[in-house]
């Protein structure tokens, strides 16, 4: 009787939100209201249903092993998650996901924390990055591959999509290394990044100074996009555009706590002095967590949705053949587009299927071809046979007459002696009587 | 500077700066406000479809929902624009309250119900919200997804006439066929023609029709909140909502209430105990907006969604496997199965024929080397035949040769003696 209940989730309503923009007054009017109506509880409505759902956030951190991923990690989150050390020796980069279920106040939030172990460890660097894009592309496929279903719930789907990428880069205090910048331009078009400088104590402030400009310089010269704190939100451009000018941010991370004064605050204790983590002029931290949590960590899921995910759909779309307008710059319309895939796959299998049989027919024609040359081989083998044979027989038969005659002529010859014989026997039987 | 009108949000804020000073306070706590500032200066959208009979008082209660002149002698309510047959018809207004922009689409259907023969007098709004719907696959399912203007109707108001029966033929057929594609929330118009006890009849009366022809109206979603499922089970015994429209203000009481003056007094638009119409604003304005949108967008839209994508990847494939598996795969992974399946079907061919050529070649080897045999056979047969005959003729001669030669070895003894009785006949002459 009533239509059913359901939970919405808060990431696919607001970037549903997202794509729906107000063109400007295309035939609209505006008036005005006479009286409170109430609509402006909107926004309100909006946020209650995403606390009820919960967010979720997905971090990737980008650095050699020991850089201080892990520490960092605790540290801004203010929560020890449990964390092997990785050792040097892996033979390869892989990554390593982990999901926290984290709540402060009335808001709850699912952050996956992606360590890539191995990172920088190897001799041969090459293919370090190639783990990295993979699996930032398999969470976008992911997505993807649920986004396309017939029947799909993206309201309770569980984004896995990296929001933030955190490259941490080693305090040498002179320059990018390579390793860095062939990452970084390969993750630039797919993930938003922010540079950080590890382990910030051992630069100095003058140095950090020039390693910064040196770094910015040379991301900019080798074209690598960085992500942008938003300058165009009036409530938060101030304090964003002056953070942007900061980057990258030099941070120190701990969970140790050590008393400073009167306080308890997380710092690294050395014999020379305590650098405080929260300590804006010791080092940037303060401003990472302002800039990352509290202030742009909604903007960074949104270019994740909107951009960096668009531009791998659209690239996938179009490598399956996908296209917005036929040749004719009509739009096609979803039914067409698919109807035409249809045919074109259907199309595929049936030529596949000809040229089967096709290659079968000519093995058929060879192999009888070839048989028949056997055949006639044979046929032509006994025919010499036979041949021989009657060569054979006429000579025996000639020898049989051979003989025959001479037989003839013997016994000619015997009746010839013999008749001989007769005439001469009358003679003597005369001489005989005489005596 | 973040502008806070609404009063919670003063809280909320007081609340972020004190706990900022609290010991590892992180600070994702602030994501509601920050999803909060982002749809503000997003903007909102809300479309609304009104139908009903005409004079039943729509205009008048939009007019006075929004508290502005959305109609008006310029722009003229539905019943005032009746056609000769039923069209859907939506307007535009952009208004503004507290910060918040709302661009609000109202969609109306002058000449619904008004013909002597209403037969398919829905088949246009179906037809309207279907449209919508495709509208916004296509551009979701697009290569390049830029804008993506979402015009589907989020909340239908359905209007029923006062008649204090029950409802209309119409009215159920409407509802029914409505239901599933649409939120309906269906309203009793000019309430003021009802006495509190007829207003309760007819409603039990109505939510037993609706009931007994298993129509889905839009319900309201369960909350943790105890106070709010209080607040929510109050509204569902009040449905349908009763309500009365006006836009003039009259003076009752030393009050300006806007309500509807007659010789008997003055029927307040505002006053719950006269109508519903503060619970039918507060709850389609105030709390449950979003909710409608979000029903709209996960139940109705991905309904349409998944038939329309059935129809287009089964279209082709076996009728019988398709029927009443709708799956969960996409069209793309529909081929990919069908492709798989291909393969195996052309690998077992392909052995199938293999199995057959196989035979028929051994069939005709094995005949080949019969006849090879066969003839072989004969070949021996006929060199023995001929050994034997040339054995015959070798010893016939051997016997001939021998007879000749005894012969002639007599014969020339018989001469020897000849010659030897000759001579001897001689010397005695």
């Amino acid at each position: 009787m009533f239509s059913p209940c359901v939970r919405f989730s808060h990431c696919h309503q607001v970037l549903n939100v997202l794509f729906v923009c107000i063109p400007q007054n295309e035939g609209k009017r505006n008036l005005s209201l006479g009286g409170h109506v109430g609509f402006d509880s909107l926004p309100d409505q909006l946020v209650s249903k995403s606390v009820t759902q919960g967010f979720c956030f997905n971090i990737l951190c980008v650095g050699e092993t020991g850089i201080g991923k892990s520490t960092l990690m605790n540290t801004l989150f203010n929560t020890m998650f449990e964390n092997e050390e990785a050792s040097h020796y892996q033979n390869g980069v892989y990554l390593r996901p982990r999901t926290y279920d984290l709540q402060e106040s009335n808001v709850q939030l699912k952050l996956t924390i992606v360590d890539t172990v191995g990172f920088g460890d190897q001799i041969n660097k090459e293919d370090s990055y190639k783990p990295i894009v993979d699996y930032i592309d398999t969470q976008f496929e992911n997505y993807l591959q649920e986004e396309l279903k017939i029947k799909r719930s993206l309201f309770n789907y569980h984004d896995t999509r990296i929001h933030i990428c955190l490259y941490f880069i080693a305090p040498t205090g002179h320059s990018l290394k390579s390793l860095d910048l062939v990452t970084m331009k390969k993750l630039d078009s797919k993930v938003n990044i922010i540079p950080i400088i590890a382990k910030a104590d051992t630069v100095s402030k003058s140095e950090l100074h020039k390693f910064k400009i040196k770094i910015m310089s040379e991301l900019v010269s080798n074209g690598v996009q960085i992500y942008q704190f938003p300058t165009d939100d009036e409530a938060v451009s101030e304090i964003n555009s002056s953070m942007n000018a900061h980057l990258p941010f030099a941070v120190v991370g701990s969970v140790e706590e050590v008393k400073v004064g009167n306080k308890t605050v997380r710092a690294r204790q050395y014999p020379w002095g305590v650098v405080q983590v929260e300590n804006e002029s010791h080092c940037d931290f303060v401003k990472l967590r302002e800039m990352l949590i509290r202030v742009n960590m909604e903007d960074l899921r949104e270019q994740t949705h909107a951009r960096h995910y668009e531009l791998y759909r659209r690239c996938k779309l179009e490598e399956m053949g996908f296209k917005d307008t036929d040749p004719d710059s009509q739009p096609f319309s979803l039914q067409e587009t698919y109807e035409a895939k249809r045919k074109e796959f259907l199309g595929d299998l049936q030529r596949k299927e000809e040229e089967m049989r096709q290659m079968f027919v000519n093995k058929v024609k060879e192999t009888e071809a070839e048989l028949k040359e056997k055949e006639r081989e044979l046929h032509d083998k006994f025919e010499q046979l036979k041949r021989m044979h009657q060569e054979e027989k006429r000579k025996v038969e000639d020898k049989r007459r051979d003989l025959e005659e001479e037989m003839n002529a013997f016994n000619n010859k015997k009746k010839m002696a013999a008749e001989t014989v007769s005439l001469s026997q009358p003679l003597k039987k005369d001489k005989d009587k005489k005596k | 500077m973040i502008r806070f009108l609404h009063g919670c949000n003063v809280i909320f804020f007081t609340v972020l700066q004190q706990q900022k000073n609290l010991e590892g306070y992180v600070g994702f706590a602030s994501l509601p406000n920050q999803v909060y500032r982002k749809s503000v200066k997003r903007g909102f959208e809300f479309t609304l479809m009104v139908v009903g009979e005409s004079g039943l008082g729509k205009s008048t209660l939009i007019n006075s929902l929004f508290l502005t002149d959305l109609y008006s002698a310029e722009y003229p309510g539905p019943s005032h624009r009746i056609k000769k047959t039923v069209q859907v018809e939506q307007s535009k207004v952009l208004i503004r309250e507290g910060g918040v922009q709302l661009l609000l689409t109202i969609v109306d259907t002058p000449g619904f119900g008004d013909a002597v023969d209403n037969s398919n007098c829905w088949q246009p709004v179906i037809d309207h919200i279907d449209s919508k719907f495709e509208d916004y696959l296509n551009s979701e399912s697009r290569v390049n997804r830029r804008q993506m203007p979402d015009s589907r109707i989020h909340c239908c108001l359905y209007f029923i006439a006062p008649s204090g029966h029950g409802l209309k033929p119409l009215d159920i057929e409407f509802m029914k066929r409505l239901h599933e594609k649409v939120n309906v929330i269906p309203l009793i118009a000019k309430a003021d023609t009802l006495t509190p006890e007829e207003c309760q009849q007819f409603k039990k009366q109505i939510m037993r029709e609706i009931q007994e022809h298993k129509i889905k109206i839009y319900e309201f979603p369960e909350t943790d909140d105890e106070e709010e499922n209080r607040l929510v089970k109050k509204i569902k015994d009040k449905l349908p909502l009763a309500v009365v429209g006006s836009n003039t203000i009259i003076e009752v009481n030393s009050k300006r209430v806007r309500g509807r003056q007659y010789p008997w007094g003055v029927a307040e638009v505002e006053n719950s105990d006269h109508c519903d119409f503060t619970i039918l604003r507060d709850m389609l304005i105030r709390t449950h907006m979003q909710d409608l949108k979000d029903v709209t967008n996960n139940v109705h839209y991905e309904n349409y969604r998944s038939r329309k994508l059935a129809a287009v990847t089964y279209n082709g494939v076996d009728n019988n496997r398709a029927k009443g598996q709708l799956s969960t795969k996409s069209p793309l992974a529909q081929m990919e199965e069908e492709r798989r399946e291909h393969v195996n079907k052309m690998k077992k061919m392909e052995m199938e024929m293999e199995q057959v050529f196989e035979m028929k070649v051994k069939e005709k080897v094995q005949k080949l080397k019969d006849s090879e045999a066969e003839l072989q056979r004969r070949h021996e047969q006929m060199k023995k035949n001929l050994e034997a005959q040339h054995k015959e003729l070798e010893e016939k001669r051997r016997v001939f040769e021998e007879e000749r030669a005894n012969w002639e070895t007599q014969q020339r003894l018989e001469q020897q003696k000849l010659e030897a009785s000759r001579y001897n006949l001689h010397s005695h002459l």
